[in-house]
């Protein structure tokens, strides 16, 4: 079959996405974008008292470069640690896919943003101040 | 495969192939080269395509301009009417579902000094002629609203808009190029001045369109060179795809008659079946007037693309109106506009990701329906699992 405008590895995160669905009990949940843009995406977090990402899925409505960045983070993602979790770029996701259309490279940065905002609600669930994400995420960017 | 974008261009006949072939085997010569036999073939050859697409429009022979694609035809139309002396007037009409070879062509002529009005046109994506009455100014110089539009499949009140322009002294195109082939079209009845059709669009090859020119009418072409086609249009004509285009008319204005009542037939039981599956797909267009075997709509929950995508996968080629998937080989992301024929039919874009349409050709039959039926609930279902807006209730 002639090659569409996606890698092997987006097209099989597309048809097979990995971690889809919900955590009834998560402790960090986060959603980023809205249907006018064409992309909503979810990201259910089930961190541990190690800090650790124990268990991750998603929901994902957009087009087939959304879905295969949630999959694929969500791939990266478990077994991290919280701030290795915050260390994700959507480059990572981008490589991971082996590359994006440039026009579609804005669904990889929803993906890093909706880890963020599942790493917010988490923090708040704690009784933390979610800003600390903020906080740790410009002290990575600094030291890289 | 199968094949379901017919708007985006059809199988050309194999009839068509046939009679083109030996105008790159045999007959290659230039048609303006009329002194020896391969030129003067080709010339005739061409002569006698240009006739065959007259009388499928109910035109004259002289009254057809051949060019390159529709977009060409619609260029040459608006931008050489206007550049013509003859022609006055700094104010332009279109609608606002126009197809972007005129949308685009008429939004940049106010650089050139032109107001430019859109009509609005109403939820199943029709404009009012009454609107249109109302929008004829005394510069009004020209008119340009599509036939059929190729995305909803809406059919306009052609004959009426072109009446009410007729009546105001107006000039008049029509853009029939998703209409050619799938609804008859006669110049004379739809009292328009110029009327764009494009032969990949009837089961011709790409590579040949046209542009009527009502007698009388003053158009400046828009290319200089050696005055090929009368001056409308200097550049060495394509005589394969020009021959094929006229034996593709040929076929259409006899065999249209067959093939149109099976691709209503089609369309009834796609659009009763789709509309049967599930509550939240929307259609998109007028149910009534719209395309032979065109069907388009959205579905709540579910971006464009990935449905396409999920489609194409299991063997359908639809076409989309998605916010993502209209240019992705856009550099940009702002070039992933969404679409402003679902903006202008008040599709809510904030529930609305793209839209999807199916458009058939005499090639479908009854087996290709059965299948898109039968794989259309497992896929939405994939989609709306993985949807975090389903089922949010």
């Amino acid at each position: 079959m002639a090659k569409g405008p996606y890698s092997d590895k987006v097209m099989d995160h597309f048809m097979n996405p990995r971690n889809m669905g919900e955590i009834s009990d998560a402790n960090g949940v986060g959603e980023v974008g809205n249907p006018a843009c064409g992309d909503v995406m979810k990201i259910f977090l089930k961190i541990n008292d190690d800090q650790v990402c124990e268990d991750v899925k998603f929901k994902t409505f957009g087009c087939g470069a959304a879905i295969a960045s949630s999959s694929m983070a969500t791939e990266l993602m478990i077994g991290k640690k919280v701030e290795e979790l915050l260390a994700l770029t959507n480059q990572a996701i981008v490589d991971a896919l082996d590359g994006l259309p440039p026009a579609k490279i804005h669904c990889s940065v929803m993906a890093e943003e909706a880890i963020e905002e599942a790493l917010k609600n988490y923090f708040k669930s704690k009784g933390q101040d979610p800003a600390i994400v903020d906080e740790m995420k410009a002290k990575i960017k600094k030291e890289n | 495969m199968i094949y379901l974008d017919n708007v985006a261009g059809t199988k050309p006949d194999a009839r068509v192939v046939e009679k083109m072939l030996s105008f790159y085997t045999e007959h290659y010569g230039n048609p303006s080269a009329h002194f020896y036999p391969i030129g003067r073939e080709a010339f005739e050859a061409m002569e006698a395509a240009r006739g065959e697409v007259a009388s499928f429009i109910n035109a004259k022979a002289e009254e057809i301009v051949f060019t390159s694609c529709g977009t060409e035809s619609n260029n040459l139309a608006v931008k050489g009417f206007l550049k013509n002396p003859k022609n006055s007037g700094k104010h332009v009409i279109i609608s606002e579902i126009e197809h972007f070879s005129v949308d685009s062509t008429v939004t940049k002529l106010i650089n050139d000094g032109y107001q430019i009005t859109k009509l609005k046109v109403d939820d199943s994506g029709l404009v009012n002629p009454d609107d249109l009455k109302n929008a004829i100014r005394k510069d009004t110089a020209l008119v340009s609203i599509q036939h059929t539009n190729p995305e909803i499949g809406t059919i306009q009140y052609t004959d009426r808009l072109g009446a009410v322009c007729r009546e105001a002294g107006v000039a008049f195109h029509v853009d029939a190029i998703a209409a050619a082939g799938f609804s008859e079209l006669d110049v004379k009845s739809l009292n328009c001045d110029m009327l764009s059709i494009a032969s990949q669009n009837f089961y011709g090859p790409r590579g040949a369109a046209a542009l009527y020119i009502r007698e009388g009418v003053k158009v400046s072409g828009l290319m200089d060179g050696g005055h090929q086609e009368r001056g409308y249009r200097s550049g060495s004509e394509n005589v394969p795809a020009i021959v094929g285009m006229g034996e593709a008319a040929r076929i259409a204005k006899a065999e249209m008659g067959i093939w149109v009542p099976e691709l209503v037939r089609l369309q009834k039981q796609l659009w009763d079946g789709l509309g049967g599956m599930f509550d939240f797909l929307h259609f998109t267009g007028n149910k009534d007037r719209r395309r032979p075997g065109h069907v388009s709509f959205w579905i709540e929950y579910i971006e464009g693309e990935s449905l396409l995508m999920w489609l194409s996968l299991k063997g359908f080629a639809c076409a989309s109106g998605s916010a993502c998937s209209s240019n992705i080989l856009a550099e940009d992301e702002e070039d992933l506009a969404a679409s402003y024929v679902l903006t202008a039919v008040g599709v809510p874009s904030d529930i609305c990701a793209g839209s999807l349409g199916m458009s058939m050709s005499k090639y479908n039959t009854q087996d290709d329906i059965d299948n898109v039926l039968k794989v259309m609930p497992e896929t939405v279902q994939r989609l709306c699992e993985m949807s975090p807006m389903y089922n949010r209730k």
